[in-house]
């Protein structure tokens, strides 16, 4: 995992809440707690478990993002893959959250890496399937709010 | 990187014609516009079109030899296809505001 904080294909977003680390982690791992500031969905924070963020479909995106439990590190980290599209043709991120305790609270960092390691030598060609990343482009563009 | 190339370069693969010349080019190198045509399965003028629009998005570069002109791919112009991810920024700070007022609402 440390090697995809230094990875220039990642996203990282971090704020600190005014809460401690044990509610931060509710809010991440319970469904209905979940649904209401992510999106619907049938998560439940066991490694390996399959499950879906579900929102209304739009034009070329069913809405769906299909996920599974990689880390489950109460109340430390928690990580999950974040795929849209169909299968094969369609689009895979990891999203890691990692709970750090903070001063009045918790810091929360989260980091969505586009490609695994193994991936990156391939940058600069053709074999990560830039075809399907643009064929998906739309939807997921659509996806975003 | 600036924001009208990467308009450029999203907008010159939008086209699935245009995106399988491309991808032709990354997978067989150095190709002729001929050949490009037979694989494409277009007229050669349409063809010619495509690659003008790869072309000002500095997906692909040309070189004239004889009568032929010789096309190849710049992989290293896909870059502002990574820095598309920020985009997805937007999407998370706007769940952590919205994780923020769940935090404030659920019991400590």
């Amino acid at each position: 995992m440390s090697s995809q904080a230094v990875c220039p294909q990642s996203l990282v977003v971090e704020r600190v809440f005014p809460h401690p680390p044990e509610k931060l982690w509710r809010a991440l791992t319970e469904s209905q707690l979940l649904a209401q500031w992510m999106m619907s969905n049938d998560f439940e924070p066991v490694v390996g478990r399959r499950f879906q963020f579900q929102r209304d479909p739009v034009p070329n995106w069913n809405g769906v993002v299909d996920c599974e439990v990689l880390i489950v590190d109460p109340p430390q980290r928690l990580s999950y893959s974040w795929g849209i599209g169909e299968g094969g043709a369609g689009l895979h991120w990891l999203v890691l959250w990692t709970l750090t305790p903070a001063e009045g609270g918790t810091h929360v960092r989260m980091e969505q890496s586009g490609f695994r390691p193994d991936q990156r030598s391939n940058y600069n060609g053709a074999k990560y399937g830039w075809q399907k990343f643009f064929a998906n482009l739309d939807s997921v563009v659509a996806g975003l709010d | 990187m600036t924001l009208p190339h990467a308009n450029h370069v999203f907008r010159a693969l939008a086209d699935p014609t245009r995106r399988s010349i491309f991808e032709q080019l990354t997978r067989q190198g150095e190709q002729t516009v001929h050949a490009l045509t037979r694989y494409a399965g277009v007229s050669q003028p349409a063809v010619s079109r495509h690659l003008t629009v790869l072309r000002r998005a500095k997906l692909v570069r040309h070189r004239r030899e004889g009568r032929e002109t010789h096309y190849r791919a710049q992989p290293d112009a896909l870059a502002p296809m990574v820095d598309w991810l920020d985009l997805y920024g937007a999407f998370w700070r706007d769940r952590f505001d919205r994780l923020e007022s769940l935090l404030n609402r659920m019991a400590p």
